[in-house]
């Protein structure tokens, strides 16, 4: 069993024992939306930063899995609702978005760097406006609300500590799941792909199957964290799955890191505090000019996002390391940093 | 077919392990490679020989899959390969080096070797860590051994020097039980210790194991190989034994006599 740095302990702890002294809104509004943000955006950067792949339609198949909640269970709009148990609906959510987004990756695996962003942020827009226009699955412009979470086994999923348990769980299950992936024969053939695909080949590895596998098991995690969202907000229409929010997502994962998978639940808590408390500072409109801000700041200076920024902080406060070795068989985490910039001209010749 | 036919079939089958019939590789106006010929028994070990330019890489691109030919027949152990994809002919058995080293470069080079081990198994996906004791985890520590890099298993990639990468790029070529390999410049910026151990790796290959080597350096060549084509502007315009080769006054003029690159 590999050492677990103490820093974690104290990570865990203090996420275990964070809704006690919190109220109803930090518990839910800032402390599980992060969670399911961080679960979205975690998405993005497995297959950013393991694959070298950036996708911006894991927001779409995130609000996919959302939809299909009200689709097959129930719903107060009287549009379809098939009337399904959560036993069903949910797997068959989760299914949903991992399928679309494996079809996402058959569409864009052939292509890489800039023209990988456009097909996936033209599939994005698209469901966007198929969504908005579509009244007999989707029900247009106004999407579907009263979506309630379920109360298995008598536990109140709708209260605000058993859903921030849940949230929680979730995200440290993706997160562990990452990790170990990352070290599995499929994970390393993952990173193969993403510094050599014409290597990986003449090595035996079929560059789009590898690619698209990835695309499928990004997909259930942001099925997952759609299906989290749809229980925290109530409702999903077009507007959750609409551009600007496809940007928040690719801000917070670059903005935590793409290095490892603790990453974009930094950039989400950053971004949910922002968001929330900015407002204090400056005006609404302005809201959207403090993001960019940050984000080019942080793109600037630290390539590596919030962890970077922490990994380069931690020596002159004289912390002791806590990223593993790397390159060694067990160790967790195995990311070069490579910046995003890097990773964009990583083009197959 | 009669008899005796089906009986040459069968002496025949398995003989070859490259076949290449009439191949041609255009890039644009330029033609790599024109109307090659070129079969390669199974076991045997050839030098490619020619200048900077002559084709001879782009050959070996054209075999392994990294881009199609434009016209003509591969057939690998008899097996028709012309349209299959690299994986599918590397899985077949088929292996190479690059020229220029083709590395995982933030993956060590523990990670590097077991990806090659793995790449040939159906394993190749699994979703389970290997253990210690996993058979690829073994051999990637073995072909370390093999290319002196068994102090660096847990370094970089991307950290090693030019020759270590090197090393590792032959390395990773041995990995999965191959039937055939093809060497694209592999003693290029060895020192001379380093040509001594390639040449001692090539020769502990077992017999069955044939390779084609593109080697500029004469006596490494003439070490390793037991016959040599001679390319020239995308053509093969000579084959012979190693001796046959060099005391050919043309190939002198063209070749021995201006070596360069
Ligand atoms: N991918 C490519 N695109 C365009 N031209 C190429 C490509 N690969 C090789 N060539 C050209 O084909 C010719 C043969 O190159 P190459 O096979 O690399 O020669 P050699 O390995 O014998 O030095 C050269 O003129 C080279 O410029
Ligand atoms: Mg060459």
């Amino acid at each position: 069993m590999k050492q677990v740095h103490p820093n974690w302990w104290l990570a865990a702890a203090l996420l275990v024992l964070y809704p006690f002294p919190a109220n109803d809104f930090f518990t839910v509004q800032i402390g599980a939306y992060s969670l399911i943000l961080g679960t979205i955006a975690l998405s993005l950067m497995i297959l950013a930063g393991y694959g070298g792949m950036v996708s911006l339609s894991q927001l779409t198949a995130a609000g996919l899995a959302a939809y299909m909640v009200p689709i097959l269970g129930t719903n107060t709009q009287g549009v379809l609702g098939f009337g399904w148990s959560y036993w069903f609906t949910l797997p068959v959510a989760v299914l949903t978005a991992a399928l679309f987004s494996a079809l996402v990756g058959l569409i864009a695996v052939r292509n890489s760097g800039i023209y990988m962003i456009m097909i996936t942020l033209a599939v994005a827009v698209s469901v966007f406006f198929f969504t908005r226009q579509n009244y007999e699955i989707f029900n247009g412009f106004t999407g579907y609300s009263g979506i309630e979470a379920p109360k298995p086994f008598g536990l109140d999923l709708r209260a605000p500590i058993p859903f921030y348990y849940l949230c929680l769980i979730v995200a440290v299950t993706f997160v562990l799941t990452t990790l170990y992936t990352a070290r599995t024969p499929f994970g390393l053939s993952l990173q193969a792909v993403r510094d050599n695909p014409r290597r990986a080949s003449a090595l035996g590895y079929s560059v789009p199957a590898v690619r698209i596998s990835a695309f499928f098991l990004a997909g259930i995690i942001a099925g997952v964290g759609g299906i989290m969202l749809v229980f925290l907000n109530g409702r999903i229409s077009p507007g959750t799955i609409g551009v600007d929010v496809v940007i928040d997502i690719l801000v917070i994962a670059v903005v935590g890191g793409l290095r490892h998978p603790i990453g974009p639940f930094l950039g989400a808590l950053a971004f949910v505090l922002l968001e929330n408390f900015a407002i204090d500072l400056i005006d609404r409109e302005r809201f959207n000019t403090v993001i960019g801000g940050a984000f080019l700041l942080i793109v600037l200076f630290s390539p590596d996002g919030l962890l970077g920024l922490w990994g380069r902080l931690k020596p002159q406060i004289g912390l002791a390391s806590m990223t593993t070795k790397r390159g060694s068989q067990s160790s967790g985490l195995d990311i070069e940093p490579n910046s995003l910039k890097g990773r964009l001209s990583n083009e197959n010749v | 077919m009669d008899r005796t036919d089906a009986l040459s079939r069968l002496q025949s089958a398995g003989q070859y392990a490259l076949e290449l019939e009439a191949v041609n590789r255009h890039f644009g106006a330029l033609v790599a490679l024109a109307d090659i010929n070129l079969a390669v028994k199974a076991g045997e070990r050839r030098a490619v020989l020619g200048s900077n330019g002559a084709g001879k890489t782009t050959l070996f691109n054209a075999v392994t899959g990294d881009f199609l030919v434009t016209t003509g027949r591969i057939r690998f152990y008899g097996e028709d390969v012309t349209t299959l994809p690299a994986h599918e002919r590397i899985r077949r058995g088929l292996r190479r080096t690059y020229q220029i080293s083709l590395l995982f470069e933030t993956l060590s080079v523990r990670d590097n070797l077991f990806i090659a081990c793995r790449g040939i198994s159906p394993r190749r996906g699994s979703l389970r860590r290997s253990g210690p004791s996993d058979p690829d985890v073994e051999m990637a520590e073995i072909l370390a051994q093999a290319v002196h890099l068994e102090d660096t298993l847990d370094d970089i990639v991307g950290t090693l020097s030019y020759g270590q990468q090197r090393q590792l790029e032959i390395g990773m070529s041995l990995a999965g039980a191959p039937r055939f390999i093809l060497f694209d410049e592999p003693a290029a910026g060895l020192s001379p210790s380093e040509r001594k151990d390639l040449i001692e790796i090539l020769d502990a290959l077992p017999s069955h194991i044939g390779y084609v080597i593109i080697e500029h350096d004469m006596d490494v060549a003439l070490r390793v190989a037991v016959s040599v084509s001679m390319m020239h502007n995308g053509r093969i315009i000579k084959e012979g034994t190693p001796s046959e080769i060099e005391n050919d006054p043309e190939i002198q003029e063209l070749y021995l006599g201006s070596r360069h690159g």
